[in-house]
């Protein structure tokens, strides 16, 4: 029997391209890094930036013509000595909170960043008081009137 | 015993924020990103002619009076669509209609124009789109009203209807003269 070898070739060629593919999916442009921590600020700042066009997509993944052209522009401003900061500034100055995938506090994102614990909060006090009131009505529950109230 | 109701009253809650959200998302593109720029000035910008490119046109050429700045480009479909109202419309709302041809081949946006005709008072050029940045431009067909001090007044997303001409420019453009007076 030889095909043992040839299945250890089919099963690492396999392994290869399941490897390989997240690589190839990365939206790659060509950008001048000078070392890797350059490049792995470049990363981090478009990671959190949102393609205008898809809009399910960050600038990093996005193949989208402007989502190029804006990684340029933040390449470039990066290279100028920008700071974050003031990158994000100039995106959102022209295309609002949008682009950034975590919206700054203030008054019109407050349900937005709160929602979620107001939902949790409520929830909760739901289930203390149906709780408690079960407590207080059935102290001993019997099993005829514990399958009555089982819903 | 009225939390045997319970259940069913939680259903109804979320069946009625799907009902919301559904009728939300109808109503409200999502896809369509809010202008921070409006009621700012316009970008400044300066960029040459689509069929002269010797000649510039820059933001204090137009100063003085309103006009519609209308991003367009030979490669974009909803522009096809659009450019019929520009056509029988676009000369009624009384305003220069500047034509800014988005990262475009001139060649390719020459001929769209003699294809379909230039509702245009001018087309100026931006090849790369670093000006279309400026302006929070993520598509086209995209349009800008500004007024005669600079001031964005308006920006529609998308292609510009028969609808939007009556109730989103001609009232605006009507309390722009308003205020002039």
């Amino acid at each position: 029997m030889n095909h043992g070898p040839c299945l250890r070739t089919f099963l690492a060629a396999m392994l290869a391209i399941a490897l390989l593919v997240p690589l190839l999916a990365r939206a790659v442009d060509v950008l001048p890094f000078k070392d890797h921590a350059e490049e792995q600020r470049f990363q981090n700042l478009t990671k959190q930036l949102r393609c205008l066009v898809c809009q399910n997509e960050s600038l990093a993944d996005s193949s989208a013509d402007l989502a190029k052209d804006l990684r340029e522009e933040v390449f470039e401003q990066m290279r100028q000595g920008k700071s974050d900061e003031e990158i994000k500034h100039y995106l959102t100055a022209r295309y609002s909170d949008f682009v950034l995938y975590n919206p700054p506090l203030r008054g019109g994102t407050a349900l937005l960043w709160f929602g979620p614990l107001l939902a949790l909060l409520l929830g909760a006090g739901i289930v203390y008081r149906i709780v408690r009131r079960r407590a207080k009505a059935a102290p001993t529950p019997s099993p005829a009137t514990s399958s009555e109230e089982d819903w | 015993m009225n939390t045997r109701f319970l259940p069913l009253i939680g259903f109804a809650l979320v069946a009625a924020l799907l009902v919301f959200g559904i009728n939300y998302m109808r109503n409200n593109s999502m896809n369509e990103v809010p202008s921070p720029l409006i009621g700012k000035p316009a970008p400044a910008f300066d960029l040459p002619f689509l069929n002269d490119p010797g000649k510039r046109l820059k933001n204090a050429d137009l100063a003085g009076k309103p006009y519609l700045l209308n991003v367009f480009a030979s490669w974009c479909f909803a522009c096809r669509d659009e450019h019929p109202v520009l056509m029988n419309e676009g000369r009624a709302l009384g305003i220069p209609i500047i034509g800014f041809n988005y990262k475009d081949d001139a060649a390719d946006a020459s001929r769209w124009l003699q294809q379909f005709g230039d509702p245009y008072s001018i087309v100026i050029a931006d090849r790369d789109g670093r000006i279309a940045i400026d302006f929070g431009v993520y598509g086209a067909p995209e349009s800008f009203l500004v007024d005669a001090k600079g001031i964005i007044r308006y920006k529609r997303i998308g292609a510009i209807t028969p609808e939007i001409i009556a109730f989103e420019l001609k009232p605006r453009l009507a309390a722009m003269q308003g205020e002039r007076q």
